[in-house]
């Protein structure tokens, strides 16, 4: 891309965002975010981060972007309220003056970084072979820093447990979201007949790939999430209650997985989270085989929220 | 880094700071799964477990006289995540392990699923967080790579704002989502402040950016962001509006362990980057802001705690007072540094502060939480009878207090003898007026609790509940850890040392 | 002045706006809005890094941009646990607040706006 491109882009990118911040409509904020965070994907590209671009879009631009549409409309009725607690002038200009002094910051920083800038990519290209992966974003995930990908699936779960936490009482083990209503003749519905074989090739191709070319178990995951997500909006399938038995072993066993390989290679590498000499790549793909399903399944469930109907709700 | 010590090798043991921090997070998983009364016996299986892990540390440590370090996966860093534990890890893990097992043993009292009964919500969640706080501030304390560490710190965070509203109430949602968002918005700066350390000198690695970090603007901006990303997290005053409501809030043995625990793991990570990492480029007037923040802290928070009405709200707002303590550290670590004396003393003096505080705290909110079940409330003008009713408890919440207010010979004495000595050698006499002005306004609330507490009841008047003794006797026993650490001064070895001899300056040969 | 340039500066911005909205805006469900949009500012400054990193035939630094993953999976975790909380707090409450005092209920004038 050429400069006058990147300007373009950067200075849509800066229209957007100043929309979400001042739009009076919470809906029109987050309409302006979504919309920012598909061109933030090509800003990615534009700075050779493809890997990050999927994750954007998926994530970024994807599922968050339909967590905040879903609370806009749950919280619509409390809009006027809260224009009514607006802060006062002073607060608006001590805000600005704030914001003002970190950004000029940061783009000082920005300018007096180094040139070039260090790097470890010849360190990762140096060592790629021995983990017998080709991309070298999925050897740092899986390899050298295998230790914050593992935590990062915790962490997740742990968001899950917290979400869980909140729900009421009398709703404890039982479903999460509100009781389908099936249109069997639905737009929805047609879509949620035809797309998830397909995305389910999609999510699991994607993971394949991510081994040697961009892709990666957390792209796919999103994408195997989104398909049961439009199977949950349909109403052709119902979301599980969360006393289930299965539902738990979906959510832990890819960190389970991950955690029992690491502990492996204490035994048969020499350090926790290594992979013997030839045996780097399948074990890699061991894990994220695991991670996969359950990465989409708490992704789905961030989504839905805490239980709140029972389980024997239609 | 001196050559003989050798960061980047694994060393005997470092196997069990993988263990201390895995340990829990496997606890998570099994009890999530297993669910029902299964969670709170994987909890307990997994505590005693975890005790002997740190214990071992502690055994390894000593007996090597330095540093335990890991490298995960065999890489070495500045590619590889390397995890270190110090003598200043060893002790905060050792303190962690004796609050989450008298929390544990007290909330076997109020989150037990006795058999033939349905899994709960608030019992599976709150004895799975236990661990989750568990293994977070494991992590934070022995991770080596401030990356890691952000997400140590995202988990802490995730495992702390649930306990807030774990009893459902709108008003503990409410400060739940306050937390919340002080402790993104930190995240993100400390985040940003790690993107631009890794810009400016390529490594995440904490031993290697020591050695590697020059006095530039780059430094200077990094440090403020992760600096400023951290108070929020750690509710240092002004950043401290979220905390009372939350701490107040939760449960009793939630409250203990955000207000004894939580916040201590982002102000161990100030500790690290200020004292480890950029001893050379912070100057004293900074430190001597973020102390000065501290002594807001301890006027304020002290005053405030005062006037309030309710035990809780009372015990969290002394903890915002105890915050303050915890940052008066910082100007003495940098002017003994500049003496070429070592920094021991104020370095001890500040993590001492946090393992009294940790105990007593722990202790004083688990107190109120028993004062309430047998008052059915906890309005501090009308605590007449809890003394005849909870000798124990309220002997435990003296104990604590005057380990809070410094009395010898409570680790808070010993800290703040610590900390005054430190004070009075750097000649930095106002730090020492605002101590004993905090030791003041902490004794008149302490004292007034116990005095009402001590009041006899109304005729007639009988406890609401029968709070069981183990429950008394967790809160005592903690209360007497907190009461007696200051003999610690007698012991023959000083761990919090351990692997900390040399701390370069950056210029230093 | 060179792309990553550009973008760092641009990121600035970024994360000046989102810092300023999570200020001003006392609605939480905005503030987890500015939060993302803060997030995405520090994100593009560390894809900046990478990019400045690019070595050894690779177009980026790999080390930065497998942390941009990590960041990226667990902003989204936090805005998830943050919107259940309001959510929670609005079945609860019918408001969406963080201030202390419940203010006006949201009785027949609010309703006005959404029509």
């Amino acid at each position: 891309m050429s400069i006058a491109l990147h300007l373009a882009l950067i200075a849509l990118l800066l229209a957007l965002a100043f929309w979400t911040v001042v739009a009076r409509e919470t809906f029109a904020a987050v309409a302006g975010f979504v919309s920012y965070g598909l061109l933030l994907t090509l800003a990615w590209v534009a700075l050779s981060a493809v890997d990050v671009a999927l994750t954007e879009a998926a994530i970024g631009a994807g599922l968050t972007g339909a967590l905040l549409i879903g609370a806009t409309s749950r919280l619509r009725k409390t809009e006027a309220a809260a224009r009514a607690e607006r802060p006062g002038r002073a607060t608006r200009v001590l805000a600005a003056i704030v914001a003002t002094a970190v950004a000029a910051a940061i783009a000082a920083c920005v300018l007096l970084l180094p040139d070039p800038g260090p790097s470890l990519a010849p360190e990762v290209a140096q060592n790629l072979a021995s983990t017998g992966v080709g991309n070298p974003i999925t050897a740092v995930l899986m390899s050298f820093r295998a230790m914050d990908t593992m935590l990062e699936a915790i962490v997740l779960l742990f968001g899950l447990i917290g979400i869980w936490s909140l729900a009421s009482d009398r709703y404890w083990g039982g479903r999460p979201g509100l009781a389908p209503v099936v249109e069997p003749n639905g737009i929805l519905a047609y879509l949620a007949r035809v797309l998830p074989p397909i995305g389910l090739v999609v999510g699991i191709y994607i993971l394949w790939v991510g081994a040697d070319y961009p892709g990666g178990k957390f792209q796919g995951g999103t994408v195997l999430a989104a398909m049961w997500l439009l199977l949950l909006m349909s109403g052709l399938h119902d979301a599980p209650a969360v006393s289930q038995r299965w539902v738990r072993l979906a959510l832990v066993a890819g960190p389970a997985v991950f955690i029992l390989v690491g502990v492996l290679g204490v035994f048969v590498a020499g350090a926790f989270l290594g992979y013997p000499e030839g045996l780097a790549k399948p074990l890699i793909i061991v894990i994220e085989v695991a991670l996969l399903p359950s990465l989409a399944v708490t992704l789905t469930l961030l989504l839905m929220g805490p239980p709140q109907r029972s389980e024997s709700s239609p | 880094m001196s050559p003989a010590a050798p960061v980047n090798l694994t060393t005997p043991g470092g196997l069990l700071l993988v263990l201390a921090v895995l340990l829990p997070f496997a606890g998570v998983l099994l009890g999530l799964v297993l669910g029902g009364r299964h969670a709170q016996r994987v909890a307990w299986l997994t505590i005693l477990l975890g005790i002997g892990v740190v214990l071992a540390i502690t055994r390894a440590s000593l007996g090597s006289g330095a540093s335990l370090v890991y490298l995960l996966g065999g890489w070495a860093p500045p590619l590889g995540v390397a995890l270190r534990a110090d003598g200043l890890a060893v002790c905060m893990m050792l303190v962690v392990a004796v609050v989450v097992g008298a929390v544990g043993v007290y909330a076997n009292g109020d989150f037990g699923t006795p058999a033939g009964q349905r899994e709960t919500r608030a019992a599976l969640a709150f004895w799975l967080l236990l661990l989750a706080v568990w293994g977070s501030l494991n992590l934070v304390f022995v991770s080596g790579d401030i990356f890691t560490l952000y997400v140590a710190l995202e988990l802490l965070t995730f495992a702390g704002v649930p306990l807030v509203a774990l009893d459902g109430r709108a008003e503990t949602l409410q400060a739940a989502l306050r937390y919340l968002v002080y402790a993104l918005l930190g995240s993100m700066f400390y985040l940003l402040g790690t993107f631009l350390l890794y810009g400016a000198y390529g490594t995440l690695d904490i031993a290697l950016l020591a050695e590697r970090v020059g006095a530039q603007p780059v430094t200077w901006m990094a440090a403020a962001l992760m600096t400023a990303g951290l108070l929020a997290k750690t509710a240092l005053f002004p950043l401290h509006l979220w905390l009372p409501p939350a701490h107040a809030g939760a449960p009793a043995a939630a409250s203990a362990l955000l207000s004894a625990l939580v916040i201590k793991g982002a102000w161990f990570l100030v500790v690290r980057l200020w004292v480890d990492v950029f001893p050379g480029i912070v100057s004293l007037p900074a430190a001597q802001l973020l102390a000065a923040l501290g002594a807001s802290a301890i006027i304020v928070g002290n005053i405030v705690a005062l006037r309030q009405a309710r035990l809780k709200l009372l015990i969290a707002y002394s903890t915002v007072a105890q915050i303050g303590y915890l940052f008066l550290m910082f100007p003495l670590v940098q002017a003994l540094n500049a003496t070429q004396q070592g920094n021991a003393a104020a370095v001890t003096g500040g993590l001492l502060q946090a393992i009294s505080h940790a105990t007593a705290k722990a202790a004083m909110f688990m107190a109120a939480g028993l004062i309430y079940s047998t008052l059915g409330h906890d309005r501090v003008a009308d605590l007449r009878g809890a003394g005849r009713a909870l000798p124990m408890t309220i002997t435990a919440f003296a104990l604590a207090g005057a380990s809070l207010i410094g009395l010898p010979p409570s680790g808070g004495f010993l800290a703040k003898w610590l900390l005054l000595s430190a004070a009075i050698a750097t000649a930095q006499w106002w730090w020492v007026l605002v101590m004993l002005v905090g030791g003041l306004l902490t004794s008149a609330y302490v004292f007034m609790v116990v005095v009402r507490a001590m009041a006899p009841a109304a005729p007639g008047w009988s406890p609401k509940k029968q709070v069981p003794g183990y429950q008394q006797a967790a809160v005592l026993g903690l209360a007497l850890c907190s009461f007696l650490l200051g003999l610690a001064a007698l012991l023959p070895f000083d761990v919090a040392q351990i692997g900390r001899a040399v701390v370069p300056l950056v210029g230093s040969p | 002045m060179n792309a990553p340039t550009l973008f760092g500066l641009c990121a600035a911005v970024l994360v000046g706006f989102g810092l300023y909205g999570l200020i001003v805006h006392p609605q939480p469900l905005r503030k987890v809005l500015s939060f993302n949009l803060m997030g995405s500012g520090v994100f593009l400054v560390c894809a900046v890094i990478a990019r400045r990193g690019a070595a050894a035939g690779m177009g980026g630094d790999p080390v930065p941009q497998a942390l941009l993953i990590t960041a990226i999976v667990v902003a989204f975790a936090a805005s998830a646990l943050a919107v259940a909380l309001m959510l929670r707090q609005f079945d609860e409450t019918g408001s969406s607040s963080l201030s202390n005092d419940p203010g006006p209920a949201p009785a027949k004038p609010a309703a006005k706006g959404e029509a």
